[in-house]
């Protein structure tokens, strides 16, 4: 008792309370040192005070790693909750102290046996936990036992282990026979032990995409749907998110399972809810659409999807994001419930954002009056971000609705009488869309825009007026004034608003051309002389050109008509809305992007689709996508929204429609020469995943040091020679894009010195006799000597990873280059990237960490036992599906088919067969990649013609791009 | 499956971390605190978050965040789920859930955290079977244990964890046995500028208390089950039944629980107890303003409404307000700007008004947004949607329960815009 007297005196502050928080006092200096005395204390409870004290000051992130030895030697008690508390140590610091760690194994390895399967089950459990390789070896025969336990506690606790141990040491589990074992439980009688067995094989499915471990056959389905009855609310939701990955054999089966599933739909834990909406959103697909029960089950999907949206605000945005999915695929569901997505001011702002998109997406002829009153009820709330999404939802609403685009406009026009300045800036913008979609209709509010031209100081808003200044020149007296007021200070405004001024002066010019010859002339030369910015120079040469050869030509491309734009925009593209719809409930439903895109643990790419749809073959012909202003900046292809409308109107205007008008000749080769400049190693955005090949071309400053060499003088005059200077520049894009897929070249510059503080690395990879390599020369641009030198790999597509440290050991001097070679290896750390073949490479030394990425040819990766037979190429390439196989075209190339077979097994690509038919060659080709993908392929070689085509065929269609890539690199050179 | 679990108090304090899996950084926190810095508000923190490595999926409840951290494909729906419940579960066991009462419990919290998710996958989350593994604490027991170095923690196998009824723990005795149920229905609406009814639903919920000896089986009919339009039911309820017979059929819980979750919809009629007669207005000219609010009896279902509230947010430049109330006292707060007239019983003879001035902050604008008036209420004895329960019978067991059922209508998200 007296030491209860002491310690309470110590904790005065707490009160007299005898709680926890006096584990907390002691953080005085010596505090371990008085633990340990007590932890090797005789007396049980001051042993177990002891032990709680060190677990309170882990739980908050201290670090009592050094009383390991200490805390283990009370292990051995019989007193579970000290037992508890000891393995809550171990559990935390285990791994920081392996060779203590052992000293628990007897431990374990006696409760395995223990009589109680609480303990039994505790010591498995605990085991699994410690992640430490030795300990690892010793758990395997009591897991082996207690997955065959008699009690079910002791069976499902030991699932679950298998998934901890297949974490640490997955090789392990294989060679233990354990993955067999963890498949069998899903016929255990006991549902617990069932949903457990589903859970673990779902975890370790997913760093194994190929291994088929949840076999789903009829037989399991049926004991898995009979386990969804019985287990607990956490099992259920394993279970069903097991069964939508299943594809029923026909309609009666999808049937049949859609019933079963149903009465989940009322339980009250929200994510059941929503992975039984999964799989029956899934499984209707192949119902019927006559079938009476295809009715009924749309009727029974809308209430527990309203349900969901009285639940806690977090669970709600999660819900609301799927129902934004599932609205967009079956709007049917939802149609009349509206009202449940009005906003309540208390909402939290994410809250607010979501149920305004679904309420445009449900927004119909039926419903309008009351959406457009809710909405313009939002345009008066305090949040500036929830206004202004709510004042372009008017403007949403009126393109999608076209009965209602006339109230929308009276309503905008309201609301720009309000002079709130974010509220008019929001207006301006989406009247320009609605002009865009009913053109020649409400031309007669431009006066009253006009009115607020002073007002706007956002690029957008500005650059939306100033669109509609250019397109309705004709109708707007002083257009030439308005203009000429923003050319003023034209360089201080956005890229955006300089790139339309331009535009809509040259449409004035072409519209007004007597008076306003000047105004054009002025704007020419700010866009091409005094710009640095590549994309305005272009734009400025090409109406330039376009204007001194033919201005009729030039009317028909400027003026060309725009195609109307419609609600469509910002619906999520169907082929990616249906793999979307296979992962409602899951993260990737709440960034509605496919899980490839971003999930780093889903190592392998499994796509997902609905069934009943065929997946769209991938024709991929030239990388001609990415258009001047850069649109396209994620390849998740969701449709610019509305956001991003502007930029599309500014492409339509460069590269107009190509039926209308003649495209500017040499416009192509530019975008190469572009292309080229970012693939070519320039690309220096670290880190950034969605990066693609070379699509962005607008914004990225590489351009700027790529185009800024041609001086561009220009002389001011129409008359003058300018398309000498113009050719010049559109060489010059010819020019680097010569260079593009040449093969190997001697060494391309990765990082350029000026990004690495003086260092300079140049670099090449090579395959030689089966090791793949990384020859790099390395720079000492900087004045002072580098030294420690090390390099490192981000994750990649096929797990690339140096095999040893960069030798670099002597330190490089001032002005002193050096040859390294990098042997790789390719079983590092696998994340997929984009281009596949990106790799992210950190260099160190004692200066910084540089980093810069660069792409290898996917010839390093090709083995050089990638002959396959005969017999097996035949049935492999009619066992790949249709939908795998990617054609190409590989354009001027002069090799006969024997040469280019020859050149090919240069890079271990093996012709295995030729046919000729009709004076066509084939070859049947086949490479196997390091992970194990093989790669055929059917190259088809007329004689006298230049242009090969390729046809590919693949399990991972991926990877189908870079070896057209490669093909075209070796046969070229 | 769920990594790491951070508690995180309004000041941004990391108190309480557990991992499930490997250790991970608290620095992982950091893209949260960025998060909420942005927010501002703590309740506009987005619930997913994506860092380079991992996702953070947070709750905020009772001035706390839940922080989970992930790092595979997990379904969000689970972890925010699993997130509330393990704050219900340290509410159900400290009376509140806060940082002062986690702190003093830390080792018992830290315990519960283990026996609910074993790597990430849950465990065991009901409160019943938690209780027998880990006893709540109670100043009795922390004394007794002192004394006789007993402990906290249960050493039997819980008996509901594997049982086919995992809510019901076996050898239940009472002497007296009692059944009692609320039903509660809350009204949720909106309420324009005229008066008329935007959007109005009412969610119900059915509490249950019931404390019977061995293993009752309890049905519960309705008068009008037609009625509800959505169900979510406690696990307990054996669903077929409801399909084809629209009745409640179930082995209890012990103690206290939610036997269902309803939803009555827009698409019924809903009835509004109470209307609202208001004028809020800022004059164009000087900084003062002018409120003036009638709260009358609507459709009460013949019963008094207690317990009235309304609850104003002022626009910002709102400095004080100078008003008289016929009923009840009114308080305005300044800082949060916050005007609360508690009004209490609503009587149809003498309607209770709220008129007066409101003082502007003097060079401020005119506010451009009205402010939206939020009413509380509450009518016992009634469920205001007309559900009625008709008959509770047991079968299974000998004794003669005592029942009960009671129904109580209060204002859930009830809004009236001005």
């Amino acid at each position: 008792m007296q030491e209860w007297a002491n310690q309470l005196c110590e904790n005065r502050q707490f009160g007299s309370k005898m709680t926890d928080s006096k584990y907390f006092t002691t953080t005085k200096k010596g505090e371990i040192f008085e633990l340990k005395a007590e932890l090797n204390s005789d007396k049980k409870e001051k042993k177990k005070e002891a032990v709680k004290k060190v677990i309170a000051s882990m739980t908050v992130g201290k670090d009592v790693s050094a009383l390991f030895p200490d805390v283990v030697n009370c292990m051995q008690t019989d007193n579970l909750e000290l037992k508890k508390l000891v393995y809550l140590y171990l559990m935390n610091y285990a791994k920081s102290q392996p060779d203590m760690a052992i000293m628990a194994v007897n431990t374990f390895v006696k409760d395995c046996e223990d009589l109680n399967p609480l303990i039994r089950a505790l010591a498995v459990r605990t085991m699994g936990c410690i992640r430490v390789d030795k300990i690892t070896e010793y758990l395997c025969e009591p897991l082996r036992k207690c997955l065959k336990d008699e009690d079910p506690y002791v069976r499902k606790t030991a699932a679950v282990c298998v998934a901890k141990l297949h974490d640490i040491n997955a090789q392990l589990v294989e060679d233990q026979g354990f993955l067999d074992t963890l498949k069998d439980l899903i016929s255990d009688s006991n549902p617990m032990v069932v949903a457990n067995a589903v859970a673990a094989l779902s975890e370790i499915a997913e760093s194994h995409p190929n291994s088929n471990l949840l076999d789903l056959n009829p037989q399991t389905i049926n004991k898995l749907l009979t386990a969804l009855n019985e287990c607990t609310e956490w099992g259920q939701i394993f279970i069903l998110d097991c069964l939508a990955n299943y594809t029923p054999r026909d309609d009666r089966e999808s049937q049949s399972i859609c019933e079963r599933v149903t009465p989940r739909l009322s339980h009250a834990n929200s994510a059941v809810v929503l992975s039984a909406v999964k799989v029956l959103m899934k499984f209707m697909e192949m119902l019927p659409k006559d079938l009476d029960y295809y009715g009924t089950l749309l009727k029974k999907l809308a209430p527990p999807l309203v349900t969901l949206l009285s639940a806690e605000p977090e669970l709600q945005y999660v819900a609301l994001r799927n129902i934004n999915l599932i609205v967009q695929r079956r709007p049917e569901i939802l149609k009349h419930e509206m009202k449940v997505f009005f906003v309540k001011y208390n909402d939290p702002i994410y809250v607010k954002l979501e149920k305004l998109d679904i309420m445009i997406r449900l927004a119909s002829q039926a419903n309008i009056a009351q959406v457009l009153a809710e909405l313009k009820e939002y345009a008066t709330e305090v949040d500036v971000d929830f206004v202004r999404k709510a004042v372009r939802a008017i403007g949403r609403c009126a393109i999608k609705v076209e009965q209602s685009a006339e109230r929308c406009v009276s309503t905008l026009l309201d609301l720009i009488q309000t002079k709130v300045n974010y509220v008019v800036q929001e207006a301006i913008v989406v009247i320009k869309d609605i002009f865009r979609k009913y053109p020649n209709k409400y031309e007669s509010v431009i006066a009253t825009l006009c009115e607020h031209l002073e007002s706007l100081d956002e690029p957008e808003a500005r650059a939306a007026m100033i669109w509609i200044v250019g397109e309705y020149a004709e109708r707007i007296d002083n257009a030439d004034e308005l203009l000429e007021s923003f050319l003023e200070g034209f360089h201080d405004e956005s890229t955006q608003v300089q790139l339309q001024l331009l535009t809509a002066i040259v449409k004035l010019f072409l519209k007004k051309p007597t008076e306003t010859q000047e105004l054009v002339q002025q704007v020419l030369s700010l866009a091409t002389q005094d710009s640095d910015n590549p994309d305005l120079r272009d734009r400025g040469y090409i109406y330039w050109r376009l204007l001194s050869t033919d201005p009729v030509a030039a009317k028909e491309v400027v003026l060309a008509e725009k195609p109307l734009i419609s609600e469509e925009t910002d619906l999520i593209e169907p082929t990616l809305l249906e793999e979307l719809i296979c992962h409602i409930g899951t993260l990737a439903s709440v960034y509605h992007k496919p899980p490839s895109a971003f999930v780093e643990g889903s190592r392998g790419v499994q796509h997902k689709r609905l069934a009943g749809s065929a997946g769209s073959g991938e024709s991929v012909e030239s990388p001609d996508t990415g258009s001047a202003a850069g649109v396209s900046e994620a390849p998740p292809a969701v449709i610019p929204s509305q956001g991003d409308l502007l930029g599309d109107l500014l492409n339509l205007d460069l590269t107009p429609p190509t039926a209308t008008g003649p495209p500017p000749a040499a416009a192509p080769g530019m975008q190469l020469g572009a292309m080229d400049l970012l693939g070519g190693g320039l690309d220096s955005l670290m880190g950034d995943e969605s990066e693609p090949l070379g699509g962005d071309i607008g914004g990225s400053p590489a351009m700027g040091a790529g185009f800024g060499a041609p001086p561009a003088a220009m002389p001011a005059s129409f008359n003058a020679p300018v398309s000498g200077g113009l050719d010049d520049l559109f060489d010059l894009g010819g020019g680097v894009g010569m260079t593009m897929g040449s093969y190997t070249p001697p060494k391309t510059v990765w990082l350029p010195a000026m990004k690495a503080k003086g260092l300079e690395i140049s670099g090449v990879f090579v395959r030689r006799s089966g090791v793949i390599q990384m020859e790099m020369t390395l720079s000492n641009k900087a004045m002072s000597v580098m030294s420690d030198f090390a390099i490192q790999f981000n994750r990649n597509s096929f797990g690339l990873a140096p095999a040893g440290p960069l030798q670099i050991l002597t330190p490089l001097s001032p002005n002193q280059t050096i040859e390294a070679a990098l042997p790789l290896s390719t079983v590092g750390p696998v994340m997929k990237m984009e281009p596949l073949n990106n790799l992210q490479v950190a260099v160190k030394n004692n200066i910084d960490v540089f980093y810069f990425s660069c792409q290898y040819p996917i010839s390093m990766l090709f083995l050089e036992d990638g002959k396959m037979e005969r017999q097996v190429f035949l049935a492999t390439w009619k066992d790949i599906p249709n939908e795998n196989e990617s054609q190409f075209q590989i354009k001027d190339c002069h090799l006969n088919s024997d040469a280019a077979s020859n050149k090919l097994q240069g890079s271990n690509i093996f012709t295995i067969a030729k046919r000729t038919v009709e004076g066509q060659d084939m070859l049947y080709q086949s490479m196997k990649l390091t992970n194990g993908i093989w790669v055929l392929a059917e190259l088809r070689v007329q004689a006298g013609n230049p242009n090969y085509t390729i046809s590919l065929k693949c399990r991972a269609p991926e990877v189908s791009q870079c070896v057209f890539q490669n093909y075209e690199a070796v046969l070229k050179n | 499956m769920i990594h790491s679990l951070f508690l995180i108090n309004q000041a941004g304090d990391i108190f309480l971390e557990k991992h499930w899996k490997s250790v991970i950084s608290r620095s992982v926190c950091d893209y949260f605190f960025e998060a909420k810095e942005k927010a501002v508000e703590p309740d506009n923190v987005p619930p997913v978050l994506q860092t380079p490595h991992h996702y953070l999926i947070s709750i905020y409840r009772d001035k706390l965040f839940f922080l989970s951290v992930i790092q595979t494909e997990v379904p969000p729906l689970f972890v925010i789920e699993f997130l509330h419940r393990v704050a219900d579960t340290i509410q159900d066991y400290f009376g509140e859930c806060s940082e002062s009462l986690i702190k003093d419990n830390v080792v018992t919290v830290y315990e519960l955290l283990e026996e609910m998710l074993d790597n990430g996958f849950p465990l065991a989350t009901e409160s019943n079977v938690l209780k027998e593994m880990i006893r709540p604490p109670t100043i009795l027991r922390s004394v007794v244990n002192t004394l006789t170095g007993g402990s906290n923690v249960g050493d039997k196998l819980p008996t509901g964890q594997l049982s086919s009824i995992p809510w019901r723990r076996a050898g239940v005795k009472y002497t007296n046995n009692e059944a009692y149920f609320d039903v509660i229905e809350a009204i949720d609406a909106i309420v324009d500028k005229s008066g008329t009814t935007v959007f109005a639903e009412i969610q119900g919920v059915i509490e249950a208390c019931v404390r019977l000896t061995g293993m009752p089986d309890l049905t519960m009919t309705f008068m009008n089950p037609s009625l509800l339009d959505d169900v979510s039911f406690h696990p307990c309820v054996r669903f077929k039944r409801w399909e084809s017979e629209r009745a409640l059929s179930f082995i209890p819980p012990d103690g206290n629980f939610t036997l269902m979750n309803y939803h009555v919809s827009s698409q019924n009629l809903v009835a509004i107890p109470v209307y609202v007669k208001q004028n809020i207005s800022f004059f164009e000219t000087g900084p003062c303003g002018r409120m003036d609010i009638t709260i009358g009896p609507k459709q009460t279902m013949g019963k008094t409404v207690e317990a009235m509230m309304v609850t104003i947010h002022m626009p910002k430049a709102v400095l004080s307000a100078n008003l008289t109330a016929t009923q009840g006292n009114y308080t305005y707060d300044l800082a949060n700007k916050v005007l609360v007239w508690d009004i209490g019983k609503l009587n149809p003879q003498k309607l209770p008004n709220l008129r007066g001035s409101l003082s502007l902050q003097s060079g401020a604008p005119k506010p451009e947004d009205n402010p939206s008036l939020n009413i509380d209420l509450k009518i016992q004895q009634v469920a205001i949607s007309g559900l009625k329960v008709s008959r509770l019978d047991m079968h299974g067991e000998k004794y003669k329960p005592f029942k009960g059922v009671k129904y109580l209508t209060k204002a859930g998200n009830f809004q009236v815009r001005t």
